[in-house]
């Protein structure tokens, strides 16, 4: 037992490594000196220093641009939850026609390259009025969201068996205070990994958030250009802001994920 | 929706409206970052810090230091209202943004600051505004003819001549010691440089010429400007000629003594900072932050000269005021400020863009990676035998097609080892319908012609 | 009791129809759709099917299919999918089973595995160019260990199988939490019984995760396969970053059309191949790994 232990803790650390290492190179890339950067062998442990970071966060309009991610990522994920949750209980508990053609569908249009409905898209919010807002961006985050938050929160609720429904509403609970009493809470874990993945895929989503914007952006927006065109100090710089705030995030999300606090079925 | 406080009493929306709104957020944002944008309702300013402000859209001047450095050195002294810059490194996302403004009869850009091509490009599907006024206001610039040339799209100037470039190498210090005996730097021949490659392979064990060959990177500009000027004589006239087929010849040569991650260089400043390349040919802006970064380290030199002469290609961007701009006397005031003599002097020493000016009107004092610039590009017009490329009129939407085949032969000659010629006479049907496409006469290195320009 | 593993009911309870329930659930998502992205969605594909010159024909997909690149790019799809999914599979499970072992400090390992979920495929482009690149993290490393003296080039045009390999590698790195989030989700829905049934046959540890842990994971099991397939189809910014021009996948193909060589008929083409290509791929899992549903009554 002891050695099996031993090789469930000594793999889990292994993994936890592969998946922290690069993070670290990261920031070690962004908070080197502008030489360390170019430095060749490089160092593991570079000269530390905050000028570039520094120059990048006065330069560009960081802290707004945070903020309207922060806004769209909100927005999207309570559209999205709410209009693609009732579809995923439909797909999980029905079997109607249009089933699956509706599942292949609503998530292969996924599949098409956002960038080349740039210039429909532009002059849709454009004719709307509400170009370059962080409503704009909002809803269309949801829509880029949506397939995924119905495939998920489909594959959670048809793993909560239909008994427990049937026993809620013998006890007279209609359909929807079943599904709110007892569906619910149950799934919670499952739909806090939905609402996770519709934030973060939100937050992270820069094409459509730079065709919509041009003085408001979102923060991949605004540093996009960093991020593709920028001497690599920059680069770094910017892709370790972007990274820090998931991590925030993470942490929060991560008890409603794993469950902490529901009591397992079984 | 916040959209309702951005209509005027008419119901439209103006942006002024929008504008107001997102001041009053701006205000809010600034003060109090994350909290007070999600007090202010759905759109939150903070992008130009005001209403009122002039958006300037470009595809230029993307990078991070270039943006600062336009916003706090050369925008701030605009004093007769606020300036909103925004640039975008991808150039097909700014042309987008116009066209939909201008699809959508509706849109927020007072100014767009593009290259000559881009303006081609967007008049094949657009109409943008007439600019022979502002162009006619502002005859002491004395922009050179050839320039004005270039602006003239379907009858009238669709742009002012704003900045200017070109394409340069330069070379670490360190590779200096290899250089061919009788070889100076400065009058290079392909031959030499090819020389040169070799010699640094034998004695590093490495490959060290660079060439940015990434699906963004501007090696296509070689070929067009430099390599078959230099080599044939002409581009289009002469695209599969027998001294086409000799330049990829030499080529192949080349790249097999250049850095085998060519394919992923964006701009070469980088590899040649890292070590990774030791002699590069870029776009000079493309250059310029290794030139300034480790301005000892580095020497900047004209591009070589082959069996027809120096083969070089200029870049020309321009100014235009959208048709959908509200605020076009502002936005004349702005591009008359930005052609200033002490603005253009600001762009070049801060930004590393030449003036659409003659040499002889460049200001007397000038950062030292940029001095090393001009006296490149000095040597490049000046040399005896200098092709000035013109930049492709006429193309229209053809234009990043035409592009296309250029890329598509380096990328079956150099990476996949295709057999030239048959390569080349592949391309050339390409090429042709692109021109018949277009309807394009010939432009220099070629021969003017009466019809369509006929590939060869 | 998970789905699949149910007595079965009795026929005239599954067959009762539906009704206009799920049709109401599923009306919003279907009208926000088409508003926000099926109609412009259609005038994308509409570019994929007239020329240049505004006709309908066939003249782009003629276009597509001869471009030069066209069928390698397929190539490279595929066979990055089919080396992807595996590796990732197997990384999600050790990595959820673990999470779901309850060892000490569980919460802290989901927390680690989750992170690269916050990571776009641009950032991950960066880091792992920084690592692969010629003057780079990984010949760094491997330079000061003395393992060589001189940078490898790892990302050079002539090893195009090296190149795929730090592709996998990078997309293995970003995005194998996705995976996880949804396993350990199903992993927490399987009951104990089950595990502790099998402990009462002395099954071996292989021998639960083969015939019982995984049964059970299937229907989550094809969920995140799906899903991690239709996402694979649109990363491009990692490819761009590792492989340049050396090498294209169909994302990489229609983007390239769109930004760089300004045709959007043919990037519409290109679009509508992936959409397939990712209609296919969900279409065989729902096959392969069918989930009978349990029927609302």
């Amino acid at each position: 037992m002891k050695a099996r232990a031993f090789g469930k803790y000594a793999g889990a650390v292994i993994l936890a490594v592969w998946v922290l290492f690069p993070m670290y190179l990261l920031t070690a890339g962004a908070f080197s000196t502008q030489n360390g950067v170019y430095q060749y062998p490089k160092s593991l442990w570079p000269d530390w220093s905050t000028g570039t970071m520094r120059f990048f966060w006065d330069s560009v309009g960081v802290p707004a641009a945070l903020g309207r991610s922060v806004i769209v990522a909100a927005i999207t994920v309570a559209l999205s939850m709410l209009i693609g949750t009732p579809a995923g209980y439909a797909i999980a508990r029905y079997r109607f026609r249009g089933r699956n053609p509706y599942q292949m569908s609503i998530v292969s249009t996924r599949a098409f390259p956002v960038v080349v409905l740039s210039i429909p898209l532009a002059v849709f919010f454009l004719q709307w009025g509400i170009y370059d807002t962080v409503w704009a961006v909002a809803l269309m985050h949801t829509a880029l969201v949506l397939p995924f938050v119905v495939l998920i929160t489909s594959s959670v609720l048809a793993g909560i068996p239909v008994d427990l429904e049937e026993a809620a509403q013998v006890f007279g609970c209609g359909r929807p205070g079943a599904f709110w009493r007892v569906v619910l809470p149950l799934a919670l874990p499952g739909l806090a990994a939905a609402a996770s993945f519709a934030v973060l895929m939100s937050y992270n989503e820069v094409f459509a958030a730079s065709i919509l914007t041009i003085e408001r952006p979102t923060l991949p927006a605004l540093v996009l250009n960093a991020l593709s065109a920028s001497p690599d100090p920059y680069k770094f710089a910017a892709a370790w802001l972007l990274m820090i705030p998931t991590f925030v995030f993470i942490f929060i999300m991560r008890r409603y994920i794993l469950g902490f606090g529901v009591e397992r079925r079984g | 929706m916040d959209g309702g406080s951005a209509r005027d009493r008419d119901g439209k929306i103006s942006r002024r409206g929008v504008l107001r709104l997102g001041a009053a957020a701006g205000a809010g944002a600034a003060a109090a970052g994350l909290l007070s944008a999600c007090g202010s309702g759905g759109s939150t300013g903070g992008g130009g810090g005001g209403g009122g402000n002039l958006i300037f859209l470009s595809d230029q001047l993307s990078t991070t230091v270039e943006t600062a450095a336009m916003r706090s050195k050369i925008l701030s002294g605009f004093k007769s209202s606020g300036v909103s810059f925004t640039s975008f490194a991808d150039t097909t996302q700014f042309v987008d943004q116009v066209i939909a403004q201008a699809k959508a009869g509706a849109g927020t850009l007072d100014l767009i600051g593009g290259l000559q091509g881009d303006f081609v490009a967007l008049e094949a599907q657009i109409p943008l505004r007439d600019m022979s006024d502002v162009i006619g206001e502002l005859k002491d610039r004395n922009f050179p003819q050839a320039y004005l040339d270039l602006a003239k799209i379907k009858g009238a100037y669709r742009f002012v001549p704003w900045i200017t470039a070109t394409y340069l190498m330069v070379a670490n210090k360190k590779a200096l010691a290899h250089l061919p005996s009788g070889a100076d730097v400065n009058t290079l021949t392909y031959d030499q440089l090819l020389a040169w490659g070799q010699a640094l392979k034998s004695a590093t064990g490495q490959q060290l010429i660079g060439f940015p060959a990434s699906p963004t990177g501007l090696i296509k500009r070689f070929f067009q400007g430099y390599a078959y000027p230099s080599f044939t004589g002409g581009l289009n006239t002469t695209f599969k000629s027998q001294a086409a087929v000799t330049m990829w010849q030499y080529f192949k040569q080349l790249w097999a003594v250049t850095n085998p991650q060519s394919p992923t260089y964006a701009m070469m400043d980088e590899p040649l900072l890292s070590g990774e390349v030791w002699v590069a040919w870029d776009h000079a802006v493309r250059l310029s932050n290794a030139l300034q970064q480790q301005p000892d380290n580095f020497v900047v030199f004209p591009a070589p000269s082959g069996p027809k002469g120096l083969g070089y290609e200029p870049v020309l961007g321009g100014l235009a005021i959208p048709t959908t701009s509200k605020r076009v006397t502002q936005a004349k005031s702005l591009i008359s400020y930005l052609a200033q003599q002490q603005t253009q002097a600001t762009m070049l020493n801060a930004e590393s863009w030449f003036p659409p000016v003659g040499a002889s009107a460049l200001p007397s004092s000038l950062a030292p990676g940029v001095s090393a610039e001009a006296k490149a590009i000095d040597a490049t017009t000046g040399a005896p035998g200098a092709l000035a490329s013109q930049l492709p009129v006429g193309l229209g939407a053809q234009s990043a097609t035409y592009d296309k085949a250029f890329v598509d032969a380096f990328t079956a000659i150099a990476l996949n080892g295709a057999p030239i010629p048959a390569t080349l006479a592949a391309e050339a049907t390409t090429l042709q319908s692109v021109l018949q496409q277009a309807g394009a006469a010939c432009w220099k290195p070629d021969p003017a012609s009466t019809g369509v320009c006929q590939v060869g | 009791m998970p789905a699949g593993l149910k007595p079965d009911r009795p026929a005239a309870a599954r067959r009762r129809r539906p009704g206009a329930a799920p049709y109401v659930l599923l009306a919003p998502s279907v009208a926000y759709l088409v508003v926000f992205f099926i109609v412009p969605l259609l005038q994308g594909l509409r570019l994929a099917f007239t020329g240049q010159d505004g006709q309908w024909g066939l003249s782009t997909v003629h276009g597509l299919l001869n471009d030069p690149g066209f069928w390698s790019s397929v190539w490279n799809t595929l066979i990055m999918l089919a080396i992807i999914l595996p590796v990732q599979l197997v990384l999600a499970l050790a990595m959820s089973l673990l999470v779901n072992a309850k060892l000490r400090g569980s919460g802290f390992w989901f927390y680690v595995y989750m992170l690269p979920l916050g990571i776009s495929d641009l950032t991950s482009g960066i880091i792992w160019y920084s690592v692969f690149t010629q003057q780079g993290w990984l010949n760094s490393v491997l330079q000061d260990l003395g393992i060589i003296h001189q940078p490898f080039i790892w990302l050079s045009y002539q090893h195009q199988l090296l190149i795929i390999a730090t592709i996998v590698v990078a997309e293995a790195w970003r995005s194998t939490s996705i995976i996880v989030i949804i396993l350990v989700g199903g992993l927490q829905a399987i009951p104990r019984e089950y595990s502790e049934a099998a402990d009462v046959f002395y099954a071996s540890p292989w021998q639960k995760l083969w015939h019982v842990t995984l049964p059970l994971l299937r229907p989550t099991l094809r969920t995140a396969l799906i899903l991690r397939t239709v996402l694979a189809f649109e990363v491009f910014a990692t490819v761009i970053a590792l492989a340049g021009s050396s090498l294209s996948v169909l994302a990489t193909k229609a983007n390239n059309a769109y930004t760089q060589y300004q045709e959007p008929h043919l990037a519409a083409a290109y679009g509508i191949l992936i959409m397939l290509l990712s209609l296919v791929s969900t279409a065989l899992f729902l096959v392969m790994l069918p989930v009978r549903t349990e029927q609302a009554s």
